[in-house]
């Protein structure tokens, strides 16, 4: 009987671990025979740790497993799929899994995120046989043709990126992973690096032979050590099974790749600052142009593309351009992994085509607020990202329809609030953000934040509010235009959104009711 | 327990990584990881060995939010601060657990046995709010199974 509990790091700190053991101990007590196969997550994290045995007929699920679970689940036989009051059911048939379009996660939370030969079951490095096959103007043209658009935040189309580089005369190129996935609320990076880490090593192999490049690295955030070993693990098996070094797959193409790990800067998650940091300096922003397309790391070509685009790839040349692009709709084709996070009944990552309403990504598969209170507003697209209220909900997940909407869809995060949450607390947060972080290189990001901060204390304090929200206003504008880069252009967007749809928690009688 | 400057530990540090491209941020975690912060020393024999001035490499130590300049307590109990853990609570709950220890964020307990961070997302949202100590994950929690945490270390 094959059991499959994640390792997930999310399934970890609500006790996957503990869990495993006291299923294999139980299991030598009882004499049944169990092979247990530790996954990635599937995503569904308040079903975490979800237990699941293979039975003839599909994964039968067993969901938020405890401690005291583990002798009821024997008992009931779950080894043969047997009912026990945490069942779930058909793991593939609950609502909030058979509702998604799994393309990028298919195997994440499937397969042992080491077990080559079961990625290779699943069509893994498949889509690096067609790239091998085509060439590399091909493959870019293929990846062009798809339409996939890159998945860190900015929505640049990665073909046009890679044709860039490929184009581009230089004895050495780059490929580089934006693994800093530094936007609260987000997630998928490090699911996908720790559920199924070939998948990315391919997406970069392919990356690297269609631009013409030998050597890349995973810049990857400190917070994520257990995505770091994991990912380093299935580096050294690849080079091992000839799928990374001299001859990638017999080819004649030579790929290099390593894991580098940041120090905790928000700012190193912006493309510039994380060669910047590479390179060993301080991570602060380059002006551009030149585009690191050009002049990158050590000056060379570069692509740079977040960890979910690189993921796509090997699907995207598998499959074929045209049936990604089958999804989505306007400019937006493909699938997002949203990732459904904070005050919310059923938090996780929901692969969808574009297209879907936020309202029906917070209410319909989030189930709404985890404390049962109305939802208050969403905030889409990390801390650079706006707050939605419920008035918004019909926007679609798209990201010309979000721009429309003065919001972002970022890297696919949504933080759900109840009506509790303090709009004008969220505000100060922005700011305050923005300042611990700024990398310090322009005026409005660095003391515009701070000064923010302060204008933001005054108003929660009920000094001159109006002549206050004013300044503030007038900060954003000025941090819109006059910043460098994102961190301190879009830090307006949370600040503003929250002062147009929620003025009552910036109103002097706000106060005593925030201070209940 | 990190350990003491030790130049010739140091220097196998550097020559271990030195043959890297872009060797500076292996070289200050692996220091790091040594001797629990980043010493002067450290700084002044990294400079020596990159051919970089000390205010170049001291630029890169201050600028990034993880390197030390004197090692933390005996555990590292970080508690993160972003909007998901926000919205459920996570706030309330360190700053009942700060008061507890009477202290603030950064700070180490008298006995040096215990340090309290803020992080900034551990990408665990969907099960927030969240904490790690000494590396190790913990989610779901409230005020009470938080100070149970730290009380295993104390
Ligand atoms: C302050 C700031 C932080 C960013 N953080 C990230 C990040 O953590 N991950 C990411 O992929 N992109 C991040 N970006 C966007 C990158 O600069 C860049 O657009 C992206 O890596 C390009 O890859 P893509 O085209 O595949 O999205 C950030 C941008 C800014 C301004
Ligand atoms: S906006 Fe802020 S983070 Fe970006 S370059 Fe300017 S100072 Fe640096
Ligand atoms: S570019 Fe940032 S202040 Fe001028
Ligand atoms: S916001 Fe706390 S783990 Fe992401």
């Amino acid at each position: 009987m094959r059991v499959f509990i994640p390792r997930d790091a999310a399934a970890l700190a609500v006790g996957a671990d503990r869990v495993a053991a006291a299923i294999a101990a139980q299991a030598q007590a009882r004499g049944v025979a169990l092979e247990i196969i530790r996954t990635g997550s599937r995503g569904m994290f308040w079903l975490e740790p979800l237990v699941e045995v293979e039975t003839p007929g599909g994964r039968m699920g067993y969901g938020a497993v405890g401690l005291r679970d583990v002798p009821g689940l024997f008992d009931a036989d779950f080894q043969n799929g047997g009912w026990h009051e945490k069942s779930t059911g058909l793991v593939e048939k609950i609502p909030f899994f058979a509702k998604q379009d799994r393309l990028t996660f298919a195997r994440c939370g499937v397969i042992d995120p080491l077990d080559l030969d079961a990625y290779r079951a699943l069509g893994g490095y498949d889509g690096l046989a067609r790239a091998l096959q085509l060439g590399a103007a091909q493959t870019v043209a293929e990846v062009k043709a798809s339409g996939l658009r890159g998945r860190g935040g900015a929505g640049f189309p990665t073909g046009i990126k890679w044709e860039t580089v490929r184009t581009a005369v230089a004895a050495q190129k780059y490929v580089v992973c934006n693994a800093d996935e530094g936007d609260s609320g987000t997630f998928a990076d490090r699911m996908l690096m720790e559920g199924d880490p070939f998948t990315l090593i391919e997406g970069m192999t392919i990356a690297a032979i269609a631009v013409g490049a030998a050597h890349g690295y995973i810049y990857v955030r400190s917070e994520y050590p257990h995505a770091i070993r994991t990912m380093n693990a299935a580096i050294a098996i690849a080079r091992r099974e000839g799928l990374l070094g001299r001859a990638v797959m017999g080819s004649a193409y030579e790929f290099e790749l390593e894991v580098r790990v940041g120090a905790g800067a928000y700012v190193c998650g912006e493309e510039t600052a994380l060669l910047e940091s590479l390179e060993g300096k301080r991570g602060q922003v380059r002006a551009k142009p030149p585009i690191p397309a050009l002049v990158g790391l050590f000056g060379k070509p570069t692509v740079v593309n977040n960890l979910v685009s690189f993921a796509t790839i090997p699907f995207i040349l598998e499959k074929g351009a045209a049936v990604y692009a089958d999804y989505g709709m306007g400019r937006s084709r493909g699938t997002m992994p949203v990732q459904i996070a904070g005050n919310v009944k059923h938090g996780g990552l929901f692969e969808v085509a574009f297209g879907i309403t936020l309202g029906e990504l917070v209410n319909e598969i989030g189930g709404g607020s985890a404390t049962g209170r109305p939802v208050r507003a969403v905030q889409a697209g990390g801390p650079l990202g706006a707050y939605f209220p419920p008035a918004l909900f019909d926007t679609l997940y798209d990201y010309e329809a979000f721009a429309a909407r003065d919001g972002l869809i970022g890297h696919g995060g949504l933080v759900v609030f109840d009506e509790h949450v303090d709009m004008a607390k969220m505000a100060r947060f922005a700011m305050a953000f923005c300042a611990h972080e700024s990398c310090g290189k322009c005026t409005p990001c660095r003391i515009g934040s701070t000064r923010g901060e302060e204008v933001l204390d005054k108003i929660a304090a009920g000094e001159d509010a109006e002549e206050n929200i004013a300044l503030v206003k007038d900060l954003c504008e000025t941090m819109k235009f006059g910043s460098l880069c994102a961190l301190g252009g879009f830090t307006p967007y949370p600040v503003l959104s929250a002062l147009h749809h929620f003025p009552e928690d910036f109103a002097p009688a706000a106060i005593p009711a925030a201070a209940q | 327990m990190p350990h003491l400057w030790d130049s010739l530990a140091a220097g196998d540090i550097i020559t271990a990584h030195e043959a890297l491209e872009g060797p500076m941020l292996p070289i200050l975690h692996a220091m790091q990881e040594h001797f629990g912060c980043i010493p002067e020393e450290a700084i002044r024999l990294i400079a020596a060995r990159l051919n970089l001035t000390r205010a170049e490499v001291h630029g890169v130590v201050s600028f990034y939010h993880d390197f030390r300049r004197a090692p933390a307590g005996r555990h590292v109990l970080k508690l993160c601060r972003a909007e998901a853990c926000q919205s459920m609570g996570g706030e309330a709950n360190a700053a009942g657990l700060l008061h507890r220890l009477g202290l603030g964020w950064g700070e180490t307990t008298p006995d040096g046995r215990l340090t309290v961070e803020a992080v900034y997302c551990l990408g665990l949202c969907a099960c927030a709010p969240n904490a790690m100590l000494d590396g190790e994950v913990h989610g779901r929690l409230d005020a009470g199974t938080l100070e149970a945490l730290a009380m295993e270390v104390l």
